[in-house]
């Protein structure tokens, strides 16, 4: 049940990223491929089972676990993820501010590094 | 510390002392030009010391903080990744030589030397890291700064480029990241070793299939195959000359490199519907960018589509998934590493005695600048592959080995691309060098004995390699044979 719910709530996420990532404007894309990515980080906790556990410390004298322990592996991966993303969110959404300005901007209209069509069907010139 | 975990570290760590270093005397750019070069010296003495210490065959292998295998964060160099990183350091030195300011493509500023070496301490880890978590690590260092340069121009279209290259790159980083977590979630392992140890016996052949081609299409995007290529013609020709060499000659190679090492030693149980997939995709990415190229006049945006051309060649080789093939692949990718830097390099030349990067307004260089119609025509020829040049060599390996698998098709259509690829380059020729110009000739400016070094050491690495490509070959089949490949040879 649990690991159902947690399927179902990976899946929305990714959804509502999918949905907005799709859209036209610059800092909806931003923010659709930052849930996105939050959706991924929860798949990868997901791939360390989701379970009810106790934390993986060995009291002194013990040898082994007596109980359920949680995976810290999948948990430091995450947190790694997590750190890279939102580095790479901010400065996506700093590009994004930039080029739009306040504006809502089309990402079609992202052409100035790109050299326009001539008539003729042939690559029009650069500066 | 010991001097092996020293040596296996050094990749990493040499490029970020350098990084530090560049960023302390940010503010005089004479002293920051100096570390810098003195930063890409070490780097191939490291590699060539790295090379040296494997002649015989074995690994460099770290793990850090001596944690037991399985548990430590590992590094393992081997000559697939010694060779890889001995080459990226080369041209590094040459880019590095190359006058920052030849042609009028824009500035250089005082942050792009450390984020150059911050690029480079990505590559280096790319190149030793020995678990698929820590290779999606250092793609991502190298994601952010190869962002950093390409927006520190500060016009509009470097921060579309950047903005560009930046969502199309966030799509395959997130891709990697699933992939990785489900190979974890089925294996428990995330060390190349351990996971080739471990999947053929994991009993989920149809969840491995699923996420290892998830994890070669997350590595085909960073290498910009068919259908994911968008981004590079986009963003590259925004970045000044020496920096898009840069980027021309090993970013795209990283991604190669992923799939090799993917080919190589994790997806061997579940080769078969994978590797036709890979071998297709590699001739439609090899038709794509040629057919792209042919369209297109800009200097920059023809060769940056031959990148994308190339690296279906080595696709191609990788998805025969033989000794033959890799050994070719691998072939390839050195080549064209230093091939590729330097048709860029010549290109900021071309650019500055021509006064465009449009092919349709420059012309006459041959009868102005016959030494620099002689120092294009070189790696051109490479890479069309004109016997005599390492290009050659490279198709030749990877058409016979095409061929003695039973692959027509695909080796047919590697040829057919080569005839493109001639079409294209002479477009070039033909335009640039031969073609009388409309404007009366410019005063013949200077061309800086820095540039001419840095480009001829390219070239002449080239025709070293294309006189005497004996050492090279035996060097990439043995370089492929420590891995565990699909169909026949290995380990």
């Amino acid at each position: 049940m649990t690991n159902l719910l947690f399927a179902l709530s990976v899946a929305a996420i990714a959804a509502a990223g999918l949905w907005l990532a799709l859209r036209r404007d610059l800092v909806d894309i931003v923010i659709g491929l930052a849930l996105v990515g939050t959706a991924a980080n929860l798949f990868l906790f997901g791939a360390g089972r989701v379970v009810e556990a106790r934390p993986p410390l060995l009291a002194a004298g013990e040898t082994a676990f007596a109980h359920a322990v949680a995976n810290p592996l999948p948990q430091a991966l995450v947190l790694t993820a997590i750190v890279i993303g939102f580095a790479l969110t901010c400065f996506a959404v700093a590009l994004a501010l930039r080029l739009a300005g306040g504006r809502e901007v089309d990402g079609d209209a992202l052409s100035a590094a790109e050299p326009p069509p001539a008539r003729d069907g042939e690559p029009g010139g650069l500066p | 510390m010991n001097a092996v975990l020293l040596l296996t570290a050094l990749p990493v760590l040499w490029p970020m002392l350098t990084m530090l270093a560049c960023i302390a005397c940010a503010g005089r750019s004479r002293w920051q030009e100096g570390v810098a070069f003195a930063g890409a010296v070490g780097f191939v003495a490291i590699t060539v010391a790295l090379l040296a210490g494997l002649a015989d065959g074995a690994a460099y292998v770290a793990h850090f903080g001596d944690w037991p295998a399985g548990f430590a964060i590992a590094f393992r160099i081997d000559r697939l990744g010694a060779a890889m990183l001995a080459v990226s350091a080369l041209v590094l030195l040459a880019v590095l030589l190359y006058p920052a300011r030849v042609d009028a493509s824009g500035p250089v500023g005082p942050w792009s030397r450390p984020l150059l070496f911050g690029l480079m301490t990505g590559v280096g880890g790319a190149f030793s890291s020995a678990d698929l978590f820590n290779l999606y690590v250092w793609f991502e260092v190298m994601l952010i700064a190869a962002l950093g340069l390409l927006v520190q121009g500060g016009r509009a279209a470097h921060f579309e480029a950047g903005f560009k290259y930046l969502v199309l790159n966030l799509v395959g980083t997130v891709w990697l990241l699933v992939a990785v977590g489900g190979l974890y979630g089925v294996a428990g392992q995330l060390g190349f070793g351990q996971l080739a140890a471990v999947l053929p016996g994991s009993g989920q052949a149809a969840l491995v299939t699923v996420f290892v081609a998830l994890l070669l299409l997350a590595l085909l995007s960073k290498a910009a195959a068919f259908p994911l290529f968008f981004w590079l013609p986009a963003a590259y020709p925004a970045l000044p000359t020496p920096l898009l060499a840069l980027f021309a000659g090993l970013l795209t190679k990283v991604g190669a490199y992923g799939v090799m090492r993917v080919v190589g030693e994790i997806a061997v149980p579940v080769a078969q519907p994978l590797l036709p997939a890979l071998g297709w995709l590699a001739v439609l990415t090899m038709l794509a960018g040629v057919l792209g190229a042919a369209w297109h006049w800009d200097m920059r945006r023809v060769l940056a589509f031959h990148i994308i051309s190339q690296i279906g060649y080595i696709l191609l080789g990788v998805a025969l998934g033989s000794v033959a093939g890799l050994a070719a692949a691998l072939f390839y990718t050195l080549h064209h590493i230093v091939v590729k830097a330097n048709l860029f390099l010549i290109g900021g030349l071309m650019r500055r005695c021509g006064g465009s990067f449009d092919l349709r307004r420059s012309g006459g260089l041959s009868v102005t600048r016959p030494a620099l119609a002689l120092l294009f025509a070189l790696p051109a020829a490479s890479l069309v592959g004109v016997p005599l040049t390492s290009g050659f060599w490279a198709k030749y390996l990877l058409v016979r080995a095409c061929f003695a698998q039973g692959a027509y098709a695909w080796g047919g259509v590697a040829l057919l691309v080569g005839a493109l690829t001639l079409y294209s380059m002479s477009k070039v020729w033909i335009e640039a060098f031969w073609r009388r110009p409309e404007a009366p000739a410019a005063a013949v400016v200077p061309l800086p004995w820095r540039a001419w070094v840095a480009c001829g050491a390219l070239a002449a690495i080239t025709l070293a390699i294309g006189v005497y490509p004996q050492t090279l070959i035996a060097f990439a089949e043995a370089a492929v044979a420590d891995l565990a490949l699909p169909n026949g040879g290995g380990r």
